[in-house]
């Protein structure tokens, strides 16, 4: 979707301010709404994307007054919600209508193996690459108004297969579908004159991860 | 920016109080177990964080053949260390050189590489970093206090897949014959991120 989470190339946003020594957390529910995203997940109700999408779908002038914590709790309400794991009655009075099994609930124990076993972005299909390195493409003109991770400042700006990262699930669809779709997922560069004009060090480049259904032969 | 010391003399309200009520619901639903959030705050507050990672470049900086195994397959080099597993399960080691800056930014999010730089600071996740990182990748730079001379040529990576960056920084002039851990404590989150080069400050030179 067009979103403004999509911020690449926005100006008037400020200046980066480093806080010296900055703490992981700054409040009490910061840490709490993080611990709670992540249990919820263990449930293995949504993935990865599903979660990016929906903070993705936070009202944009909400999105830009609110803090980053803010933005999970916002998607994880959300998708408690849509994947039938509380009600929205639930989630307004905050008093349980039903409860649970403790199956499939994150125990502490647990914490430490959940943590470190990898969940597959990566896939073993055996799907041929559209592309390799050195391979010049564009980036498709698509707008659409589900979840991508093709930013808005890459489409239909050329580049170049910078390398080939293997067979990963494409965002794209398994946001919406829960569809992995398996596919080819490269680096792409683009030099910055391609996306921001002659005003742009001659030099200097981003490099976007794309997938095959993101990409054109040029 | 709250104050986490006056926190609890407050009463409650804003995302605060909706984040207690929700924690109470799934906690009353049987959905969550306080003391597994509690772990899991524990985990990224206590036990992974940049140190991790500046072992990494501690190692590259004084081991070649280690170097090479992290430049060709990051992923393993890392697991050598035991860190692994979520944000980490795909990793990309981007080298810099005299001629070449590295600097990783999420234009869509906030994906970071956690097993080896814990959780991300506030201004990496912000609207100002992530706008301005893939326009103006120099001028960010110059305001953080490094002027990038015009024969550099200035990489921006965007985490917009599960591959996760950690730059290697260059190994700073006066820090030779640095045993590892000494030169890990002089390696910086933000060098890992590549918004800062690595110095060997005066004082800490032997």
């Amino acid at each position: 979707m067009n979103g403004v989470h999509d911020m690449g190339g926005m100006h008037g946003m400020g200046p980066v301010e480093i806080e010296k020594n900055e703490p992981v957390f700054h409040a009490e529910w910061e840490r709490r709404a993080f611990a709670l995203t992540l249990a919820s997940g263990f449930r293995g109700r949504w993935n990865i994307d599903m979660g990016r999408y929906s903070r993705e779908q936070m009202p944009p002038a909400e999105y830009l007054a609110t803090s980053y914590y803010e933005h999970w709790l916002f998607g994880l309400e959300k998708l408690l919600v849509d994947e039938k794991l509380v009600t929205a009655n639930e989630l307004a009075t905050g008093r349980a209508e039903a409860r649970a099994g403790a199956e499939g609930t994150l125990k502490a124990s647990e914490v430490a193996v959940f943590l470190r076993n990898r969940r597959n972005a990566r896939l073993d299909d055996d799907v041929p690459p559209r592309f390799e390195a050195g391979d010049r493409v564009v980036a498709r003109n698509i707008h659409p108004v589900g979840h991508t991770r093709l930013p808005r400042y890459a489409r239909g700006r050329h580049g170049v297969i910078d390398r080939d990262h293997g067979v990963f699930i494409f965002p794209d669809t398994n946001a919406m579908s829960r569809d992995k779709k398996p596919q080819h997922c490269y680096s792409v560069r683009f030099a910055a004159r391609e996306l921001w004009g002659p005003e742009v060090a001659a030099c200097d480049s981003v490099y976007v991860n794309l997938w095959d259904d993101h990409l054109d032969p040029a | 920016m709250s104050d986490p010391v006056h926190e609890h003399d407050r009463p409650l309200s804003g995302p605060a109080l909706r984040v207690k009520a929700l924690e109470s619901l799934l906690t009353e639903k049987g959905l969550v177990d306080p003391k597994a959030l509690d772990e899991l705050i524990d985990t990224y507050e206590t036990k992974v964080g940049p140190r991790n990672g500046a072992r990494i470049v501690a190692r590259a900086w004084v081991d070649p053949a280690y170097r090479q195994r992290l430049l060709a397959d990051a992923t393993a080099a890392i697991a050598e260390f035991g860190f692994i597993g979520r944000q980490g399960e795909d990793m990309v080691v981007l080298e810099n050189t005299p001629k070449v800056r590295n600097m990783v930014v999420c234009t869509l999010c906030s994906c970071y590489p956690w097993p080896v730089l814990g959780l991300p600071p506030v201004w990496y996740k912000s609207a100002p970093y992530r706008s301005r990182a893939v326009i103006d990748p120099r001028g960010v730079l110059k305001e953080l206090g490094n002027e990038i001379p015009e024969d550099v040529e200035v990489r921006v990576w965007d985490s917009t897949a599960e591959l996760r960056y950690l730059v290697l920084p260059e190994r700073p002039a006066g820090t030779e014959g640095w045993s590892e851990d000494e030169l890990a404590a002089i390696v910086t989150r933000d060098a890992m991120i590549g918004v800062a080069q690595v110095t060997a400050p005066a004082e800490s030179r032997r």
